[in-house]
């Protein structure tokens, strides 16, 4: 467990008020640490509480109670437009359902969150076109979501998630909509995106077999994690290249 | 912020949906059309109107004998005799007792109307007994010959001033028109009549009546001798008369004096009395009936443009609705409200600004007709459109500012999760 640490999170708890007399109590007292460069994959029953981590993982939400220290950044306190700006900078998201922007090309939503960043238009379009290119999409640049097939959806929404080189990628569900051929060309996307780019890169998934090609496997059951057990073949090798 | 990615984006998001954008921008459509076509119409009328009365001479004062209230238990009244109007005498009187301050007089006693005719060449004409005053007073532009004076007046001689419209459908310009004789066709007969002068013909927003009415068959005044017209008139007297004040005189005033004489010349007629307007007060009375009506359109125009903001928002929170999951993307890739909000609110002035322009160019049309029907010449007013656009714009904050704060305040997680 050498290396730094990106996602610290101690003693989590997440509630949802619906009515005054019921509160939810869906994350359960949760600490989770991952370093720099790993790939973890959280799996879990539907409803056990994944998306909910993910959605704090992800700062678009706050826990209830604990601390979580993303990156060296205490999340906890945090206003609403410095959340936006650690999501901005140090978070790509990719999501089930691709969501892309409609009526924006695959070059222009790749590029937008270097515009919420404020880069100038010609290195984001430059960098746009080379992720696009990483990808495999760069001949379909131009084309608007609804041009584009959902495997081609999903690796622009890739490329989009690289875009301000955040620190990491958090996939939730990212071949659940597609077929498996497709599915296993995206998973192979992100094994580039984790082994070239040194990304870490959380993935949620029902899929036991994609969770077991991952270097760490966190089960989730009723907000609490009842196993944590890594890989050892793929995580050695992993851990020395995060090192160098 | 990224004010040309959200002025693009919204351009595409009206594209993708150009009857909705049209409907959506129907009100502001109407509304700034409305308002440019009453101002430029209104701008048109003004000028012409003052143009016409400043032509007729600021400083006329116009006499007219008009009936006292009218009596109820009488009726409305007969024929006007000749002791009701005004003679010749009492003109000459008040001529001689105001002849430190009266430039002109003009007389006129209509003469009916009637045909030039020469073999197939004919020209419509409507008779005005007149005398010498009335050039200057009626601002007669003289363009070849000379005006009636004094002498054809008092001599009664059958001379006539025509118009070079008559010159032009009754010698085509071919010969020289002065001193030729023409022949009057009347009801009542044929007349003839010795050209003496050719005055330019020039329409006006009070003649002509609107209809556009052929060269061949328009009809223009001939001016002959008001003694003249007198042999044919049923009144030897005068029912109005024009008189123009010297340059030294303030006619306000003078009109005042005026009024108080006939006042008392009509002291013991029981049914008319003398009615005195000068031009000035005509031109205010004009400007503030336009100014009533420009009023009224400019509620109307208001009402229009508050149903079509209204309109705007409206479907500014349908795209707002429509849109949750996109907001929900945006503020996942780090947008933060602020931008959200900008987004939208651009989008919203966009529609305006837009169905503002429309609307301009659709005014600047409507009046374009409205003045071709009233005879006036269109003049466009850069700065009433500047205003105009410069309205939308602000139509598009007021109206985008609250769906658009709505979109900037939707909760991610939520946002994400809406189908
Ligand atoms: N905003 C909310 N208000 C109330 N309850 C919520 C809210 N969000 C989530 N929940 C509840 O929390 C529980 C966990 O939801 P979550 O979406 O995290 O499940 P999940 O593990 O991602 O499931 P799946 O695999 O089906 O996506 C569910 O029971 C859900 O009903
Ligand atoms: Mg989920």
């Amino acid at each position: 467990m050498s290396g730094k640490v990106i996602i610290d999170m101690q003693h989590i708890n997440k509630n949802f008020y619906i009515g005054t007399p019921n509160e939810l109590h869906i994350i359960k007292d949760m600490s989770l640490t991952v370093t720099e460069g790993a790939f973890v994959s959280i799996v879990g029953a539907s409803g056990s509480g994944k998306s909910t981590l993910m959605n704090m993982v992800g700062v678009l939400d706050r826990p209830t109670s604990g601390d979580y220290i993303l990156d060296g950044i205490p999340i906890a306190k945090m206003s609403d437009n410095d959340m936006s700006d650690v999501r901005n900078r140090k978070i790509g998201f990719v999501f089930q359902t691709y969501n892309l922007i409609p009526r924006s090309s695959a070059l222009k939503n790749v590029e937008l969150p270097m515009l919420y960043a404020g880069m100038d238009r010609k290195t984001r379009t430059k960098r746009a076109k080379e992720l696009l290119d990483m990808v495999g999409m760069k001949d379909r640049m131009h084309h608007q979501p609804n041009e584009l097939s959902g495997g081609q959806k999903q690796r622009v929404a890739i490329a989009r998630a690289l875009a301000n080189d955040p620190a990491m990628i958090l996939a939730d569900e990212p071949t659940g909509a597609l077929d498996s051929a497709t599915g296993r060309m995206v998973m192979d996307l992100l094994h580039k995106v984790h082994k070239e780019g040194g990304k870490t890169i959380v993935l949620i998934t029902h899929n036991r077999d994609l969770a077991a090609e991952t270097e760490r496997i966190v089960t989730i059951k009723d907000g609490m994690i009842v196993s944590d057990v890594s890989n050892k073949p793929q995580s050695e090798e992993k851990v020395e290249a995060s090192c160098s | 912020m990224f004010l040309k990615e959200n002025i693009l984006l919204a351009i595409a998001g009206l594209k993708s949906n150009k009857i909705r954008a049209l409907l959506t921008m129907l009100g502001i459509i109407i509304g700034i059309g409305s308002v440019i076509a009453i101002v430029t119409i209104g701008n048109a009328l003004t000028s012409s109107v003052s143009d016409t009365f400043s032509s007729m001479g600021a400083n006329n004062i116009l006499v007219n004998v008009t009936e006292r209230e009218a009596d109820p238990y009488r009726g409305s009244s007969g024929k006007m005799d000749d002791e009701d109007l005004i003679s010749m005498e009492q003109l000459e009187r008040f001529q001689a007792r105001y002849a430190d301050e009266i430039g002109a007089i003009a007389i006129s006693i209509g003469s009916g109307s009637g045909k030039v005719k020469d073999g197939r060449r004919y020209a419509n004409i409507n008779i005005e007994g007149v005398n010498e005053g009335s050039k200057d007073i009626n601002n007669i532009k003289m363009q070849k010959g000379r005006f009636l004076n004094a002498k054809d007046v008092s001599a009664s001689r059958k001379a006539a001033v025509v118009s070079d419209k008559l010159v032009h459908n009754i010698f085509k310009d071919k010969t020289d028109p002065l001193g030729k004789e023409i022949n009057i066709y009347k009801d009542d007969g044929v007349d003839s009549y010795t050209i003496v002068g050719v005055y330019k013909y020039e329409q006006n927003a009070f003649q002509g009546g609107g209809q556009t009415t052929s060269d061949q068959d328009l009809s223009t005044t001939m001016y002959i001798p008001v003694t003249v017209a007198q042999q044919t008139a049923e009144n030897q007297n005068f029912q109005y008369f024009m008189v123009k004040s010297k340059p030294s005189v303030d006619t306000a005033v003078f009109a005042g004096t005026v009024q108080k004489y006939f006042d008392g010349l009509y002291a013991n007629n029981e049914k008319y009395t003398c009615q005195i307007q000068n031009m000035e007060s005509y031109l205010a009375e004009a400007t503030s009936t336009l100014n009533t009506i420009s009023v009224a359109v400019a509620a109307i125009a208001a009402i229009a443009l508050l149903v079509g903001g209204i309109g705007v928002m409206n479907i500014m929170l349908v795209s707002v609705t429509e849109r949750t999951r996109e907001i929900g993307t945006r503020k996942a890739l780090g947008a933060r409200s602020i931008y959200i909000k900008m987004q939208f609110i651009v989008e919203s002035i966009i529609i305006c600004v837009i169905g503002g322009i429309i609307g301009v160019l659709f005014g600047i049309g409507l009046a374009a007709v409205g003045v071709n029907l009233l005879h006036a010449t269109l003049k466009i007013s850069i700065p009433i459109i500047i205003i105009s656009v410069g309205f939308s714009m602000c139509i598009g904050v007021f109206f985008g500012y609250y769906p658009a704060s709505k979109a900037a305040k939707l909760d991610p997680i939520e946002a994400l999760r809406y189908e």
